[in-house]
């Protein structure tokens, strides 16, 4: 087997695992605070790498800036959408939630390509990070590494904002009980829509990441959110750690699988999904979390 | 200080409270006293605003709550016990602690709450809910306290805890009082009832039968006891 093939392989699945990560982990937290499995998280993603494409070809605004003003865009679009709709649906049976937010991310999609068309455009990699290092025996891109990185960092940054400050307490107080919560003297209703436009803003930010990586398209996002679906399962949804360990373990498990034959990297994925729902049905990393 | 006027409650069709009013003044220490499903939690919960099947009035301090939303009556000065406890499992014992706002100023900061219970400053790191019974139950009352809360609602809180921690309790409500704090608590335990309280409202089938003063309990203890269904 040749190395130099294994190790790109490796790098690659802990970029797909990048995506995986960010994507479950605002998958998770959502889910956790507001029960609503959100379907429309892969159109959001596409939408931020939307966002970040009209930055640059309307106003000239580039990577670095569109890095934090896409996410927020996205995510003050969120606020208005769990205001205006997904609140009016908390205490209805699950399917309506369902029903609404699969049908966003068909609308957004289809918005997207009557104005795009379903070609898909070019985004410039920054020019900090075109150039390519030498990993031992091949050389790989700067801007992949600084994907890894700056989505562990995320990674690590959310699991602090939930785990060890105020609002992260808060947030695992009304997850855990929302009713106590409230006789506690905590306005809940605000805080879940801080908890949505959070998921929200981090799926916004991964499709960022993914602008000059892959081309920005209406359906980018649709086939990414199925594997990150089996991820969520894997991981166990609710589970902050269980999002992001599975994110990274799937996106490598899936690359190295591809070393053998293409085929098996996403034939790995589903399989072990299926493995996961047989032994452990909650997910590998739930504890607290359904059962 | 706390004042219910003709609270009406349903479970769907199910009526679980009728027509029950009772007052508790400032300083005071009440308790409702009754057999199990008489409807003491059902009041609590319809102070705190959890319970959307409900008429009547209940007021704090003069202001009429009704229109009020569960945490905003928490802000205005209303602590809650729950008869579960209520701790959180995905809470450090110290978060548990901390959750609630300050609503009012506090006579129990951490520190005191600390040293009128050591083991939760010894387990402030740990998770909520790998306390004990009896130590949930204080970290839930001292939760109470520290939020600075005027009037205190405790549901059944010596339920199943063992004698001895019973006393402590006891200890705890009596110097809680002698702060000032003003509580109303539901309680089965009609000996505990006796030895904290001012006046004791007897419920059952979810309306007020009777009202005692501490005083006139003794002489009412076997009538009691019979309602109680002990
Ligand atoms: N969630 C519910 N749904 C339907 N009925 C309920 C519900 N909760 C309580 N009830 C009914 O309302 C009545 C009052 O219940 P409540 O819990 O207030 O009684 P309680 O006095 O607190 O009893 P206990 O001593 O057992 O705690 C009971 O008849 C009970 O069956
Ligand atoms: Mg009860």
């Amino acid at each position: 087997m040749d190395l130099g093939y294994v190790s790109i392989q490796l790098f690659n699945g802990l970029v797909n695992g990048a995506f995986y990560a960010l994507l479950s982990l605002g998958l998770a937290i959502i889910f956790g605070v507001l029960r609503v499995v959100n379907f429309a998280h892969g159109a959001v993603y596409m939408l931020g790498a939307f966002a970040a494409y009209l930055l640059l070809q309307q106003f000239d605004i580039g990577f670095w800036p569109a890095l934090v003003l896409a996410p927020i865009g996205v995510a003050l679009l969120g606020v208005v959408v769990e205001r205006l709709l997904l609140r009016r649906l908390y205490g209805l049976d699950p399917l309506y939630n369902f029903l609404l937010t699969f049908g966003l991310a068909l609308f957004l999609q289809d918005a997207m390509r009557l104005r795009f068309g379903i070609q898909g455009q070019p985004y410039p990699t920054p020019d900090e990070l075109s150039a390519s290092v030498s990993l031992g025996p091949v050389s790989y891109p700067v801007y992949r590494l600084f994907v890894i990185a700056f989505s562990l960092l995320i990674c690590v940054a959310t699991w602090y904002l939930i785990e060890r400050t105020r609002l992260g307490m808060v947030v695992r107080a009304a997850t855990e009980r929302a009713e106590l919560t409230r006789a506690l003297g905590i306005d809940v209703d605000r805080w879940v829509t801080a908890v949505f436009a959070i998921g929200i803003g981090l799926a916004a930010l991964a499709g960022v990441l993914a602008a000059p990586m892959r081309n920005v398209a209406p359906l980018m996002g649709s086939e990414l959110i199925i594997l990150t679906f089996a991820v969520v399962v894997i991981g166990g949804l609710g589970s902050i750690v269980g999002a992001v360990t599975a994110g990274f373990l799937i996106g490598v498990l899936a690359s190295l699988g591809a070393v053998f034959n293409p085929a098996f990297e996403n034939v790995i994925v589903f399989a072990l999904m299926a493995v996961v729902l047989l032994v452990r049905p909650a997910g590998l990393f739930s504890s607290r979390e359904a059962a | 200080m706390l004042e219910a006027r003709h609270v009406t409650a349903h479970y769907g069709q199910a009526q679980a409270l009728r027509d029950v009013s009772f007052e508790v003044k400032e300083g005071e220490l009440i308790t409702l006293v009754g057999r199990n499903g008489a409807g003491k939690s059902t009041t609590l919960r319809c102070v705190m605003g959890l319970h959307r099947q409900m008429s009547g009035t209940v007021r704090l301090g003069g202001r009429d709550l009704s229109g009020l939303a569960a945490h905003e009556r928490a802000r205005a000065g209303l602590g809650y016990v729950p008869d579960d406890r209520g701790i959180y499992a995905s809470l450090t014992v110290e978060e548990n602690l901390l959750l609630p706002p300050q609503v009012g100023p506090t006579r129990w900061p951490l520190e005191r709450v600390f040293k009128a219970f050591p083991v939760l400053k010894e387990r402030r790191r740990h998770p909520g809910t790998k306390l004990s019974g009896g130590e949930q139950q204080a970290l839930s009352i001292a939760r109470a306290l520290r939020m600075g809360a005027s009037v205190v609602l405790l549901d059944e809180p010596t339920e199943g805890l063992a004698p001895v921690l019973v006393q402590q309790l006891r200890d705890i409500l009596l110097e809680a009082k002698r702060d000032g704090l003003t509580m109303l608590l539901v309680e089965q335990n009609l000996r505990f009832a006796m030895a904290v309280a001012d006046r004791h409202y007897l419920l059952a089938e979810g309306t007020v039968v009777q009202t005692f003063a501490n005083a006139e309990i003794a002489a009412h203890e076997h009538e009691l006891l019979r309602h109680l269904g002990v």
